[in-house]
């Protein structure tokens, strides 16, 4: 046997565990997620009614159901508020540790915190200061020299969303600023230093050296946030279960409820294939903004 | 250049956000601190709710925490502990041999394999969930340690990750290497994986924060406290009613020590993971 035979034989001997997992934990599953999404089955399958091929009945029952499309566009609210301010959290405090600040590593150990501390961890904290009795409201009705009511902000359909949206940017915004500190640090010091022979000021210098420097982390940043924002579920199912009146409903809550509470997998699985293409479609937006910028340059 | 009121004025918006920052974290430990539920209950409706009097310091909800029969805390932590150790120890050696031979070996189909990995990192887990579940019951594995461990082991990213390093490394060693009469094994081991501990580091990083902290596929496959992680076990202390805020801060401060530890411990390494997962997606 020659060398590069052997050489082949033990390159594939080394793919081979990881290969066969992942077909059988990833490939599998995920295909059955698909076949599954055309059927009527359940999760405690009737031995008297078997499971049977419905075509695209799921997705049509998905497209016409309230819930969904309720869940589908709370989940895009709750994206769009989250996206924007923890960038703009992680980006300050990017700019601010980016700085002549003393003991920068400091306050970058600390400002990390949150995002190893976990989400239930996390909620259990927060639903503290949200309660009626909370810190919140003590500081809300101070602020307004007692003439606002208490609110139950996790109760209350116009303050539970962003309620949930703080406690998310508080965990995640340390995520995004470490990425856009690496992305600061990617820019020349030379450009800084043009645009000073130049006479820019501080707020020139941030529009027009740093903030095209960090295109490319802007996307990285804004795709990242939304596929994790997309897949919201633990601090919902903890602090709301959905409510006030589902403004808090999530597209995961959903797939969870139908397929695995209620047993209705066929449902479930087609609301995962439809959860997995929007993953895909954000993800692509990514790729082509990126290339675009490439073929720019 | 930046002048001194300029530094000044940088620092105190710096002290803010560590108010932000570590405000609710202030508030778990000192409410897990404090001795009397009562007293918890009025001073989480004022400033209070972040600091507790030193000689208040007590350890009953800890205790109390420890002694629950119903939520063995303990218990939970050897289950995430189980759980984790297992999924990054062997983790490590599957998706790192696999990129080795993706980023250092010479055979055909290498690229189109390469490939299928990439495109397979985007498929979140929440959507595969459902499917197997139904194969964690089909082969009898619900409410196992298994059923946690075995189908996260192999995992796209990781592979990639350690691909990305691996194809980094000059190609002379392995030359050199095989002139000294080593196996491809043995290069692996000798060679490139001692020179790939920051790599190791941000997988086992990033893989122990998402196992310590699951919730959704626990909550799935786990039926009693046998097997079921700590995270979970809280969410459920949680959802009992009526909170008994002290119990669960002192269940939430004892469930995050660990991770806090390896976060003072290895910091750096943390930060410089969290840039590494930035490239996902």
């Amino acid at each position: 046997m020659s060398y590069m035979k052997r050489d082949k034989r033990a390159a594939w001997y080394m793919l081979a565990p990881a290969l066969l997992m992942i077909g059988v934990f990833i490939v599998l599953p995920f295909l059955m997620s698909v076949i599954l999404s055309f059927t009527d089955q359940r999760l405690v399958p009737n031995p008297n009614v078997p499971t049977a091929f419905i075509g695209w009945r799921n997705y049509l029952r998905l497209a016409e159901d309230g819930d969904f499309l309720n869940a589908f566009w709370r989940t895009a609210t709750f994206t769009i508020l989250v996206v924007p301010l923890q960038s703009v959290m992680g980006l300050g405090a990017a700019l601010l540790i980016n700085t002549k600040l003393p003991m920068r590593n400091l306050f970058r150990g600390i400002y990390f915190l949150p995002t190893v501390i976990s989400m239930v961890v996390v909620s259990v904290i927060w639903s503290s200061l949200y309660q009626r009795e909370g810190f919140f409201n003590y500081a809300f009705t101070n602020l307004t020299f007692g003439t606002a009511q208490p609110i139950d902000w996790l109760q209350n359909p116009y303050t539970a969303m962003p309620a949930l949206v703080l406690l998310s940017a508080w965990q995640g915004f340390p995520f995004q600023m470490v990425v856009y500190l690496a992305g600061l640090q990617g820019i020349s010091q030379e450009l800084y230093e043009a645009a000073r022979i130049e006479g820019a000021n501080r707020w020139q210098e941030f529009w027009h050296v740093t903030m095209p420097g960090l295109r490319n982390t802007h996307i990285l940043v804004a795709i990242t946030t939304t596929i994790f924002a997309f897949k919201l579920f633990t601090q919902v199912q903890l602090l709301t279960q959905g409510g006030p009146s589902s403004v808090t409903d999530t597209l995961v809550r959903v797939m969870y409820m139908q397929g695995f509470r209620q047993g209705k997998v066929g449902i479930g699985a087609a609301a995962a294939v439809v959860f997995f293409l929007l993953v895909l479609g954000i993800s692509l937006v990514q790729r082509v903004l990126v290339k675009e910028e490439r073929a720019i340059q | 250049m930046t002048t001194r009121s300029e530094r000044l004025l940088l620092l105190i918006i710096a002290l803010v956000v560590v108010a932000f920052v570590l405000a609710p974290l202030f508030l778990m430990f000192a409410t897990a601190l404090k001795p009397d539920e009562n007293q918890i209950l009025r001073d989480l409706g004022n400033a209070h709710a972040f600091w507790v009097n030193p000689v208040d310091i007590s350890f009953k909800n800890f205790e109390a925490v420890l002694a629950n029969k119903t939520f063995p805390i303990l218990r939970y932590m050897l289950n995430s502990g189980i759980i984790v150790v297992s999924i990054v120890t062997i983790g490590i050696f599957v998706n790192s041999l696999a990129a080795f031979s993706l980023a250092r070996m010479q055979f055909t189909g290498r690229n189109l394999v390469i490939a299928f990995i990439v495109a397979l990192i985007i498929i979140p887990m929440e959507s595969v969930a459902i499917p197997l579940l139904l194969m964690m019951s089909a082969i009898g594995w619900v409410d196992t340690y298994k059923a946690q461990i075995i189908p996260f082991i192999a995992h796209p990213f990781s592979i990639f990750l350690f691909y990305q390093f691996f194809a980094a490394i000059p190609k002379d060693l392995d030359e050199a290497a095989y002139v000294a009469g080593a196996s491809k094994l043995r290069t692996y081991w000798t060679i490139i994986m001692p020179l790939s501990l920051p790599t190791i580091a941000t997988v086992a990083i990033l893989q122990s924060l998402e196992y310590w902290n699951a919730y959704l596929w626990p909550l799935m496959v786990t039926r009693g406290s046998d097997a079921r992680p700590v995270s979970l076990a809280l969410a459920q202390f949680f959802s009992t009613p009526p909170p008994v805020w002290g119990n669960l801060m002192a269940f939430s401060v004892l469930m995050s020590l660990p991770i806090l530890t390896v976060y003072f411990a290895f910091q750096r390494w943390f930060i410089q993971s969290t840039i590494g997962s930035g490239i996902k997606g």
